[in-house]
């Protein structure tokens, strides 16, 4: 008998931590799946959020580092720059890439650093109780929207970093991807694995912005949440490359 | 300073402009670029010391410099090194605060630097040099202290010291040292996954990592206090001071002694750890001492600290102002 599917070695037999229908577990796995495909386990070096997935390490069979929030892009070019023939990638939420470290962000794509960098969109705040991050959609309510995100109450509207970053000249690949369904989750690793090769090919900053589903902070079942990813997130945040 | 890191082994420098020690950032841009090594001006004092945590993370002798304004923005990252015990040397050259203040020498930090100056239970050894040879020596110093410890490790100049030309004996420094780093991030080849990290979650982890760190600093207090003395011998009356200030109490003490007034001068290099035991040793002969600062009072609390039952005096200026040794004398002659 042929075993067609197992778990990634790059990955860990742990138990998860994530709630049910997260999608961190998913983004995890498809990490090390294309890991182990590129054959890039000894070398790769990954640089964890500060949010739910702070503990990212503890799922990945690799070297990695924690950052402050909101820094581990400006962490990650001190790795890489220092060693440049190891794999280096950022993992990081929308409250961690999209607020408070928007400068480490934008610099280090506008550098070109050499990096690869997941950027998962949940819409909102996890690992604090579910406030309004940049990406929150218009009306969605959170702990600190409470009537709904209105930019008449000075609260702004969705921040598309993916689409500021696309005109600097330092990026090569950005896309946007979402982990909704099995044909967009086979999508989402092919992504994955094109910003890793671009990296190894040196061809400079690559970003995946992932939508991903926060089951809990929308109070939604794990179904109605990738239903939502379909039906109004992706209004906001159109799915494909934005460039490369 | 910056060519003392760079004999030193520093493989990787990140700043942003900040007068007054903008000339030791456009220095590293040079020789790093000569040298094959890494400079990057980053984009904010927040994104270079991160940058630093990295280099440090992946095992490389990693430097930022910076002065107190921007050496506010650093302390973030300062408590994620000491909290990882990640290696690093930061340099601030001093300028007046509070806030944007001016760009005069001033030793307002002390309190900052001395005490952690970030968030959490931690220490940075910090070393002050009063001049251009000593401050050299200290960077090179400073590269090792760090490796050896795993913590960062602070030079505390002021604008004085950091705009100062004079000559440097840079020939005389040792080699760096090799240290081993099994704990840096290479690449999991053969063995497990490192990760470097200062977050703790589980009940119990962080308590335990707290009292590890706890022996470190007590093994840094107990090995690393450092200072100079000059004429303390017959000394009468001590006055203690450092960086620039230093070398005005050195005069100060010269035209005491031409007025036979026997005044000496202790010199805490190291302010963290305060040398105590060293200034305990002249308390036990001398009872009047003159604490001499840039600032409204801050080093004063670590004399008072290490000599309780003596008599303490103060004299300060800050904002731009210095304390000349005029002053000095004088204050001496009206409280002998």
């Amino acid at each position: 008998m042929v075993k067609k599917f197992s778990r990634p070695k790059a990955l860990k037999g742990v138990n998860t931590h994530y709630c049910a229908g997260c999608g961190h577990g998913i983004l995890h796995r498809l990490i090390a799946q294309v890991i182990d495909e590129l054959g890039i386990q000894e070398k790769t070096i990954a640089v964890a959020p500060v949010g739910c997935a702070v503990v990212a390490y503890d799922y990945w069979d690799f070297d990695a580092c924690e950052a402050a929030h909101g820094r581990a892009l400006a962490v990650a070019t001190g790795i890489k720059r220092c060693r440049p023939e190891s794999i280096v990638f950022t993992y990081q939420g929308d409250g961690d890439l999209a607020s408070i470290g928007t400068a480490e962000t934008l610099h280090t794509a506008n550098r070109g650093e050499n990096l690869t960098c997941i950027f998962v969109n949940n819409a909102c705040y996890g690992m604090t109780g579910g406030q309004m991050a940049p990406t929150t959609l218009l009306g969605q309510k959170t702990t600190t929207t409470p009537w709904g995100r209105n930019p008449q109450y000075g609260e702004g509207w969705p921040l598309k970093l993916s689409e500021m970053l696309s005109i600097l000249k330092g990026v090569s690949f950005l896309v946007r991807t979402s982990v909704s369904n099995p044909q967009k989750i086979k999508e989402t690793q092919n992504y994955i694995k094109k910003a890793f090769i671009n990296q190894m090919e040196n061809k400079g900053f690559s970003l995946v912005e992932v939508l991903s589903p926060c089951p809990t902070v929308w109070q939604k079942s794990a179904i109605e949440a990738v239903k939502w990813i379909e039906q109004e997130m992706v209004k906001e945040f159109p799915l494909g490359v934005i460039k490369g | 300073m910056a060519e003392a890191a760079v004999l030193a082994g520093c493989q990787f420098y990140a700043g942003y402009p900040i007068t007054p020690q903008n000339e030791l950032t456009a220095y590293m841009a040079q020789r790093m670029h000569e040298e094959n090594r890494v400079f990057i001006q980053a984009e904010s004092e927040i994104a270079a010391i991160n940058m630093v945590f990295g280099a440090s993370a992946a095992g490389f002798r990693a430097m930022t410099s910076s002065s107190s304004p921007g050496i506010s923005l650093k302390q973030e990252g300062m408590s994620y090194l000491a909290g990882a015990q990640l290696p690093a040397v930061i340099i601030n050259v001093m300028r007046g605060g509070p806030g944007l203040g001016n760009i005069a020498s001033s030793q307002s930090d002390y309190f900052q630097a001395t005490r952690g100056g970030g968030h959490g239970d931690y220490f940075t050894p910090v070393l002050a040099p009063w001049n251009v040879d000593e401050a050299a020596k200290l960077v090179k110093l400073s590269f090792d202290l760090a490796d050896y410890y795993r913590n960062p490790v602070m030079i505390l100049a002021d604008a004085i010291i950091g705009q100062m030309m004079e000559s440097v004996t840079l020939s005389s420094m040792q080699k760096a040292q090799s240290v081993n780093k099994n704990w840096a991030l290479t690449g999991a080849k053969n063995r497990l996954p490192n990760i470097v990290k200062s977050f703790f979650l589980k009940e119990g982890l962080l308590e335990a990592h707290n009292e590890h760190l706890r022996k470190k600093w007590q093994a840094i207090r107990k090995n690393e206090q450092k200072f100079s003395s000059y004429k303390i011998n017959d000394a009468r009356y001590v006055i203690v001071a450092y960086g620039s200030q230093a070398r005005i109490a050195h005069e100060a003490v010269e035209i005491l002694r031409e007025s036979s007034i026997k005044a000496g001068l202790f010199r805490p290099i190291s302010l963290w750890p305060y040398p105590e035991k060293g200034l305990r040793d002249i308390g036990k002969k001398v009872k009047k001492f003159l604490v001499v600062e840039q600032s409204l009072g801050q080093m004063v609390e670590d004399v008072r600290l290490a000599l309780s039952d003596k008599e303490i005096y103060f004299l300060g200026k800050t904002g731009g102002g210095i304390p000349t040794s005029e002053e000095i004398v004088k204050f001496i002659k009206k409280n002998n």
